[in-house]
């Protein structure tokens, strides 16, 4: 288990004070400028050197990702993004920094903007999150206070960070969707290239980062490079922000070694499954857009990127939630297809259409009202969605149910053969036809 | 995506008091010169606010006025975000999560209870006290099932706990915020085995690191 000593988030669960005092006291805002007088490429050398991998779902090297940023034009100024947009069911662990340790968000959105010569950032926070935002923007008005950020602060690099908000969209966790509504307009992805690297917010160099990866970095720096990446499985470094969700006897936010086997995940922190092991029927581990795994195979897999890639499935945001076998799998999954249709920004036809179609034909298969070769009409529907979209909600959309047919083909089945043998003894509605 | 459309009746016209035109002013000077747009859906929220809690055209046409945007392009924002209300809400505005996680914990009880005190989504109560709607995933799954009632999350829900909180919202007792069986945040019932009572200093030890040098 994590040592106390190795956790990044002392105050996760708010027992302390998240104010600047308590912050400081726990290690925040220690040496900064010492860490910034070492420069910009020993920032993103011990960042890369980390094998920190971008919390936000991708898992895309944090430190390769600052090193894209071109250099400085006064014409155009660079600016940091941080998407606090967090909206993937299953996922509640930037609520927990913004609100409980939010000065190392704060001081990482410094240190990044430092980095990537942008002498302004945003954070954009979800609509729903009102008193997170509220808890936020009272550690950047202290940080403002102190002189620790601001036009002429202590550290010597003009910066500015703004607290902004949406208003109850998913599609704005998609970067660039993200800074379209920043912009002012609705949340539509952009088609990349141009990637927000080269062609951002206002059209000027932009990096849009997790919360967790930006206020992970200031203790990376301080501890070093080595510290972090002794946490964890080669190419899957760090101690991680797990949220446990679902049938657990406790749920709760976690934070732990990266390649945790689920095992013990579960039986440390979350006091087992519920009913024990044996009642355990499977398990989304990494918010709703990846797909499901059964008990057998993840009861031991190491929780991290490449060993749940290689089940077909995901780290994602680390949003566990686990499923026991009182669950109607058929309508878990269904639920997410809901989640997907009224998500869908509607750009993309393969979406837009997918999404609406994909659910009406899902709720048929929860009570079975099917034919059995609409089983695989479905998987090849979700393969059309999959790749053919701008962003990533179409694969999100597909890869569910694409991971329900896979694991749980059987149990469709059986419903259509309790369905049709009902449908024998009493007069049901026809089976309409999946176009309806 | 959703059907959102205008509510037929609608107000006549729509001003910002003159401390909200004031905060107004301060949320568009985060903003760099000429993009004040960003602005919108900071605008529209505090117009909302201002309007208990639903978004009348009048209020888009306002927000587009000061923002100096085109009216349709507001009207684009406010149609696609899901969190304006574009017809009038109840004084007690309950959004459920219905989304898998809080599904999994029991969200049916808790929609059970709205169906049968509150009446179907989307209307209000006769009273004007109450009016509740199913929306996906609001982020608290560790503490699911929840709702959020205006600005505030409700969370670890049973359906004993939900009706009393309705009790005591409809008589105006005063309610605790967040976690109902008494949870700080999403540490485990019962309390959490990670110690965190004790902190340690950016070195692993205790206190700031440059305590030590």
């Amino acid at each position: 288990m994590l040592a106390d000593k190795d956790r990044i988030f002392q105050n996760l669960y708010g027992f302390g004070d998240a104010g600047l005092a308590g912050a400081r006291a726990r290690g925040a805002w220690d040496g900064t400028k010492g860490l910034i007088e070492k420069g910009k490429d020993w920032i993103i050398a011990e960042m890369k050197g980390s094998g920190l991998r971008g919390r936000g779902g991708a898992g895309f090297p944090t430190g390769l990702k600052w090193s894209f940023m071109p250099k400085p034009d006064p014409a155009r100024p660079s600016y940091l993004v941080v998407n606090a947009d967090e909206s993937e069911p299953g996922t509640c662990k930037d609520r927990e920094i913004m609100r409980n340790d939010p000065h190392l968000l704060v001081e990482g959105c410094l240190i990044a903007s430092f980095a990537m010569g942008a002498h302004a950032a945003y954070i954009y926070v979800r609509g729903e999150y009102i008193a997170e935002r509220e808890a936020l923007q009272r550690a950047v008005d202290e940080a403002y206070a102190a002189n620790l950020i601001g036009k002429n602060n202590v550290h010597g690099w003009p910066f500015d960070l703004y607290v902004h908000h949406g208003a109850g969209a998913y599609i704005c966790g998609e970067e660039t969707a993200l800074l379209e509504s920043l912009e002012g307009k609705k949340g539509m992805p952009r088609l990349k290239p141009p990637f927000p690297a080269n062609m951002g917010l206002y059209g000027c160099p932009t990096t849009v980062n997790n919360v967790e990866s930006i206020a992970v970095a200031p203790t990376i720096l301080r501890r070093g490079a080595a510290w972090f990446s002794s946490f964890g499985a080669p190419n899957n470094a760090g101690t991680k922000l797990f949220c446990v969700s679902g049938h657990v006897n406790r749920p709760c936010n976690v934070e732990e070694a990266m390649s945790i086997p689920f095992r013990e995940l579960i039986d440390r922190h979350c006091g087992g499954v519920r009913g024990g092991w044996d009642n355990l029927l499977a398990v989304i581990p990494g918010g709703s857009s990846v797909r499901c795994v059964p008990a057998a195979q993840i009861i031991d897999t190491p929780m991290d990127f490449d060993s749940l890639s290689k089940l077909r499935s995901g780290l994602g945001t680390a949003a566990v939630i686990v499923m026991d076998k009182s669950t109607d799998i058929v309508r878990a999954i269904a639920r997410l297809s809901h989640f997907y249709k009224h998500e869908s920004c509607g750009q993309c036809t393969p979406c837009r259409e997918g999404t609406g179609w994909m659910y009406r034909v899902m709720m048929r298969m929860v009570e079975g009202r099917a034919h059995k070769s609409e089983i695989d009409t479905l998987l090849e529907v979700s393969k059309q969605i999959e790749g053919h979209t701008i962003c990533a909600l179409g694969d999100a959309a597909a890869w569910p149910i694409q991971g329900l047919i896979t694991h749980f083909r059987g149990e469709i089945e059986k419903r259509i053969d309790q369905y049709s043998a009902r449908a024998g003894q009493a007069p049901v509605e026809p089976v309409r036809t999946a176009a309806e | 995506m959703s059907v959102r459309r205008l509510a037929k009746d609608q107000p006549e016209s729509f001003e910002f008091t003159p401390q909200n035109k004031a905060w107004l002013e301060r949320q568009i000077a985060k903003y760099p010169d000429g993009r004040q747009a960003s602005a919108v859906i900071p605008a529209l929220w505090q117009a909302q606010k201002q309007n208990d809690y639903w978004l009348p055209r009048a209020a888009i046409e306002k927000v587009a006025e000061e923002l100096g945007m085109p009216a349709i392009r507001v009207m684009e924002v406010a149609t696609f975000y899901t969190m304006f209300n574009l017809e009038p809400v109840g004084r007690y505005f309950v959004q459920m999560c219905g989304t898998t996680p809080c599904m999994l914990r029991g969200s049916d009880d808790i929609k059970a209870v709205l169906e049968r005190r509150v009446g179907p989504q989307g209307k209000r109560t006769a009273d004007g006290m109450f009016s509740w709607l199913e929306v996906e995933c609001l982020g608290a799954c560790c503490n699911a099932p929840m709702v959020q009632i205006n600005d505030d999350y409700y969370e670890d829900l049973t359906a004993e706990n939900f009706e009393k909180l309705l009790d005591d919202l409809a008589a105006g007792r005063p309610v605790k915020k967040g976690s109902q069986t008494g949870r700080v945040s999403s540490e485990p019932a019962g309390g959490a085995i990670t110690t965190l009572t004790e902190f340690y200093g950016a070195d692993g030890t205790s206190g700031p690191l440059s305590g030590k040098k």
